[in-house]
């Protein structure tokens, strides 16, 4: 939360619209989300005239207010109000927080024309027992019967609610780093806030001796007040904290978030005398334990960075204090701290000891040195004005930072040819004033200074001219296309069959569906018929999210359940997405399921329903579409979700690449089935080209044979023979009739054999000859007769 | 004998009236033109006469059999009509009845927005790329200039796998790294990568811990920020109408610079103003800038001689957007009859 009052205190505002400005402020890159203005219509100063006891209930009062321009009549339920108290009165129109509208009506039978106000209920003050209890707020006497209330109390603020990416999030988010934001915006300069205090003749050398050794504590200043005064801090310094989201706690504690909401840099208030003489800063020991301000103990690593007292830790360095050394209410002395440490140290200790606030999260995003300097004088400062601090003279220094300044020189077409504008180096000028980037312009090359407050610019064309870009305005880019040479996009690797497959999945009638990775683990483990491993996350959100799925089978039959709950019927669908097992090797899946009717037609008998060789056409029509045809067959496989007698593994050149079959009765009552490709499996076969074959111009002859077999002889184990015994000139096999128990146990398999060559013209004897040769082959190899 | 045949022909005008059946008219032919018929008969005593007469005859009775042949004719063709009406007659249906549904699929919806993405893009030369869901941390933080440690990563928001080695990817940007990094630095880019991403979101209406990403990359010769607007512009008029108009808003991206959120024209209210783009007229479509120094840098590229831009949609947002659906699970958990009506052709 920036407050608008406060940064005012840096940056002149008078007669800003504060919602236009946060529209400015937006368009140029800081996304200001929302606009908070605490002022609340009909909220005025009031003086109780009269308060008598409701005659209709025992705590409530009746008030006859003065609100300046008229006198009201209130019903009051607060024990502390009485004629002659100066309050603060919400009339009929006002909206409180929480959207609550006053209104005149009557309360047990009184009129009453408004509320007399407690500070919780503008929302000035937590609602707690406390505040509760304290009943309205007692104003003095001498506040101005009928003046705005908010403004009376100085309350009257308008405060934005930033989201600011990334980048920036180390120069807005204090109020003199959104000061210059706006000093860019509407090109006005900020200016810094005083800092004099008087120093007394003893020099913190002194008392402490400070020692760094660590390389991950680039600076390091230290300076000590004296006989600090603990109590409450100044309204305004109170006001300032509560506006920005923080609650003032002392004079102390307020001063040190202050200086922090005003410079971005946070100090720490070590307790002089329990400090001791040293300050050693250095890598923390493995398992060193230190009790931290919330009394919790922290047992440390290597990986932390701590402040000692030259043995023991007495402060978590950017993260939290120690008990140790805290500053309390018997507290004289105080050592100041401001430092720069190095920030992926401190985000990582914060987020490992799960220890965050606004100072490790600043302390986190990096630091300008020159507020660190700038900061500790505000605190010495304030302690002294606020805190009757003594400051001492001299300080303790680490600086190991590397002051080198970020400079660039670039000329406006450089720029112009990030952007793509027509920008002048008037336009370029007049840009780098309102950033207040100090520059000259030597021809037509800008040698720009980049202010350290800007952490996030760095010396390249690019950070410039995106600088410079957003404040000429976007609104002046063309539409221009890339001048690049002209070529045809592909499809890269496997996406091209993935195209091809759902394409040809949809055509063939099934719609495609998408479903979560992450699934339960009982989910995870089904279907996981390659019995592979389970991929767990170490740290998943939540249990039903905790495993990465090997197959999609799971997630299709969800989905068929979530369908028919809604009564829809008929549901054929596929999926295809990646699987990854637990040794991290992924296998992209292609999953399908059907159910119900395929095709009908009720009134012309048309039904087409869903089974085991609809979809197993789907299959053949697919792999056949991608040019596995006469490579692919199906064996008997035991699937534990599938129908152990309706399953069967897809196998390609002999090797497996799916499975297909009906759920498991025990698992799905209705009747689904289900198949799965592995799609990985398909993209590391290589087909064939495609290529013209010219019917035949010779005629072809059919000839019908059955045979009878044993009921579990199977049609793939008969045509195997026949097509054996065939040889080249057997072209087609085809099954058209199936009598089951012709005798028992027995059934009879019908088949059509087609008879063909490509060159000539067959002749009858020589059909017969291949023709007597299959059934010899049929009845000696197998348990088959002729049918007579 | 002109008299005779003169007979038989208006014998056969009375006859014919009679003829009802395809097998009056077999009957008729056999009664006068068939082999032993009234008219051929006439022939049969030929020798008996001079040859001036067998002329003259031959030429009265042929005159006659073709008079005789077209009567029948006629007739024969009346009555085929008549039969073929009755049959067509006979076989007509209820037209009104219900029709044999074929079977159909519809894409995902997500799919859809995909493939428009992929029409134009890949008209424009882009190829169309995947990359493993399952990443590396290198790919999907360090190569874009997110080191570990770095105070900008989102780690919190990141489902890791392995350590901090292997992570489900947080957006589809690492294929991009893996792209460039693949071309050692002298090969110029021209990619979109559609895919899925995973963030630790809870799931509500407008949050998923799984989403879709479409991201771009181009990297060439002298790519300027403005190319990326003509860009954009192309694709957002396709998916929401040649009148779209787009603009840039400055932003910050980790992985590009000058970095913009992309908005479009309201697509509902033309910019007067409605509920869709809160009264703004404008809605935010997602994010894009000049592809980053470090980036380029990062992965193999000298950032002076190369530059590009890169951008990056959600596929659900675009779908939302478009097809006015309020509620991101609507992608995950398909209702059919939700699903099935995008089996269809949009104008373009």
């Amino acid at each position: 939360m920036i407050s608008l009052n406060w940064v005012k205190d840096y940056i002149d505002l008078e007669g800003e619209d504060l919602v236009e400005l946060a529209d400015k402020v937006t368009k140029a890159g800081i996304n200001v989300e929302g606009v908070v203005t605490n002022h609340i219509n009909n909220l005025v100063v009031g003086e109780v005239l009269e308060c008598v006891d409701h005659p209709d209930s025992d705590h409530l009062h009746v008030c006859k207010v003065n609100v300046g321009k008229e006198t009201v009549q209130i019903v009051c339920g607060a024990p502390n109000v009485r004629a002659g108290l100066k309050v603060i009165v919400a009339l009929p129109g006002a909206v409180l927080p929480g959207d609550f509208e006053i209104k005149a009506g009557k309360i047990r039978g009184e009129e009453s024309n408004g509320m007399i106000c407690a500070l919780f209920e503008l929302g000035l003050e937590e609602k707690t027992e406390e505040t509760y209890n304290k009943g309205i707020e007692e104003l003095p006497e001498d506040a101005p019967v009928g003046m705005d209330a908010m403004e009376y109390l100085g309350c009257d603020d308008t405060l934005y609610e930033l989201d600011v990416h990334k980048h920036r999030n180390n120069d807005c988010y204090y109020h003199i780093g959104f000061a210059h934001e706006i000093g860019t915006v509407l090109g006005k300069k900020v200016t810094y806030p005083e800092a004099k205090y008087d120093e007394v003749k003893d020099d913190v050398n002194n008392y402490v001796e400070l020692k760094v050794e660590t390389d991950r504590c680039p600076f390091y200043l230290g300076k000590m007040v004296r006989n600090v005064k603990i109590g409450e801090s100044p309204e305004w310094i109170k006001k300032r904290i509560i506006a920005a989201g923080m609650r003032p706690i002392n004079n102390v504690v307020d001063i040190s978030n202050f200086v922090m909401l005003e410079y971005g840099q946070p100090t720490h208030f070590f307790d002089a005398d329990k400090l001791g003489k040293t300050v050693l800063v250095r890598d923390a020991y493995a398992d060193e334990k230190l009790v931290t301000l919330d009394e919790v103990e922290r047992t440390l690593s290597p990986a932390d960075i701590v402040i000692t007292d030259g043995n023991v830790p007495t402060c978590i360095a950017g993260v939290m204090g120690g008990m140790n050394t805290e500053v309390d209410e018997n507290t004289k002395n105080i050592f100041i701290e401001a430092a720069i440490f190095d920030a992926f140290s401190i985000t990582k200790t914060s987020n490992r000891l799960n220890l965050k606030s606004e100072a490790s999260r600043r302390y986190g995003k990096g630091l300008n040195y020159e507020y660190t300097i700038a900061a500790m004088d505000r605190c010495c400062a304030l302690l002294q004005e606020y805190a009757s601090g003594e400051v001492l003279s001299g300080t303790v220094l680490h600086d190991t930072v590397d002051k080198t300044e970020k400079t660039i020189d670039v000329t406006t077409e450089d720029l112009n040819g990030v952007l793509g504008m027509h920008m002048t180096n008037e336009d370029v000028e007049k840009q780098l004033d309102k950033l207040d980037f100090p520059y000259e312009l030597n021809g037509d090359t800008f040698h720009i200074t980049i202010p350290r407050r800007r952490l996030d610019v760095e010396p390249n064309k690019a950070d410039l001219a995106e600088e410079i870009g957003r404040l000429y305005g976007y609104n002046n880019l063309e539409d221009t296309l890339p001048v690049v040479g002209t070529k045809r996009g592909v499809y890269v690797g496997d996406v091209a069959l993935r195209k091809s497959i759902s394409k040809r999945l949809r055509q063939l009638g099934l719609t495609e569906v998408r479903t979560y990775t992450l699934v339960p683990e009982d989910v995870a483990n089904s279907f996981n018929y390659d019995n592979k491993e389970v991929l767990a996350l170490p740290n998943p959100m939540s249990s039903d999210k905790g495993y990465l799925r090997l197959s999609l089978l799971p997630s299709l039959i969800q989905t068929y359940e979530y369908n028919k709950a809604r009564k829809v019927e008929n549901i054929n669908i596929y999926e295809i997405a990646k699987t990854y097992d637990k040794d991290y090797v992924e296998d992209h899946k292609v999953a399908m399921l059907i159910s119900g009717t395929y095709m009908a037609n009720a009134v012309n008998q048309v039904n087409v329903k869903a089974d085991f060789y609809l979809l197993k056409g789907i299959i053949e029509n697919l792999l056949k579409y991608l040019g596995f045809k006469n490579r692919y067959d199906f064996q008997k496989v035991e699937v534990k979700e599938l129908h152990p007698g309706v399953s069967a593994s897809i196998m390609i050149d002999r090797k497996p690449v799916g499975i297909i079959g009906r759920v498991h009765p025990s698992m799905m009552k209705d009747n689904i089935y289900v198949a799965e490709l592995s799609m990985t499996a398909l993209y590391n076969l290589k087909t064939k080209p495609l290529k013209f074959k010219e019917a035949s111009k010779y005629p072809e002859i059919k000839k019908d044979v059955a045979f009878v077999v044993p009921n579990e002889l199977t049609n793939a184990e008969i045509e195997a023979v026949i097509k054996h015994a065939g040889g080249r000139l057997l072209d087609n096999i085809d099954i058209f009739d199936i009598y089951r128990d012709i005798e028992p146990g027995k059934k009879s398999m019908a088949y059509n054999l087609t008879f063909k060559d490509d060159t000539r013209t067959l002749s009858d004897e020589e059909v017969m000859q291949v023709f007597n040769n299959v059934i010899k082959e049929v009845e000696s190899k197998l348990d088959a007769k002729l049918r007579g | 004998m002109k008299e005779k045949v003169e007979q038989i022909i208006s014998q056969l005008q009375e006859d014919i009236k009679n003829v009802k059946t395809t097998q009056d008219v077999v009957d008729i032919k056999a009664k006068y033109i068939g082999k032993s018929g009234l008219i051929t008969d006439l022939m049969k005593n030929m020798k008996d006469y001079s040859p001036e007469e067998r002329k003259e005859i031959g030429q009265i009775v042929n005159v006659a059999k073709n008079e005789a042949t077209e009567l029948i004719g006629t007739k024969e063709e009346e009555i085929n009509k008549a039969i073929l009406n009755e049959k067509l007659e006979k076989e007509a249906i209820d037209i009104s009845l219900p029709a044999t549904e074929i079977a159909t699929g519809a894409p995902s919806i997500l799919e859809k927005v995909i493939e428009d993405f992929e029409d134009v893009f890949m008209s424009m030369g882009y190829d169309v790329v995947d990359g493993p869901e399952l990443e590396e941390d290198r790919y999907n933080f360090e190569l874009l200039g997110l080191p570990k440690g770095h105070p900008a990563r989102d780690a919190q928001d990141t489902f890791y796998v392995k350590g901090d080695e292997l992570l489900l990817r947080s957006h589809t940007s690492p294929v991009q790294a893996r792209v460039m990094t693949s071309k050692n630095g002298d090969e110029p880019v021209r990619i979109i990568c559609p895919g899925k991403a995973y963030r630790r979101d809870d799931d509500d209406a407008t949050h998923s811990h799984q989403f879709t990403q479409i991201e771009g990359l181009i990297v060439d010769k002298d790519i300027k920020l403005s190319d990326l607007k003509g860009t954009v512009t192309v694709i957002c008029k396709r998916l929401f109408g040649e009148d779209t108009v787009t603009r840039f808003r400055p932003s910050y991206y980790q992985f590009t610079e000058p970095s913009v959120e992309m908005d479009i024209s309201c697509f509902n209210c033309k910019g007067k103003g409605c509920n869709i783009c809160k009264n703004t007229g404008w809605i935010t479509i997602g994010g894009a800038g000049v592809v980053h120094y470090d980036v380029l840098k990062g992965c193999g590229y000298d950032p002076n001689k190369w530059s590009g831009f890169a951008f990056g949609f959600g596929a659900e947002r675009c779908a939302m957007l478009k097809y006015g659906i309020n509620d991101i699970r609507t992608f995950y958990n398909v209702d059919l009859r939700e699903s099935k009506v995008f089996d269809r052709k949009e104008e373009q």
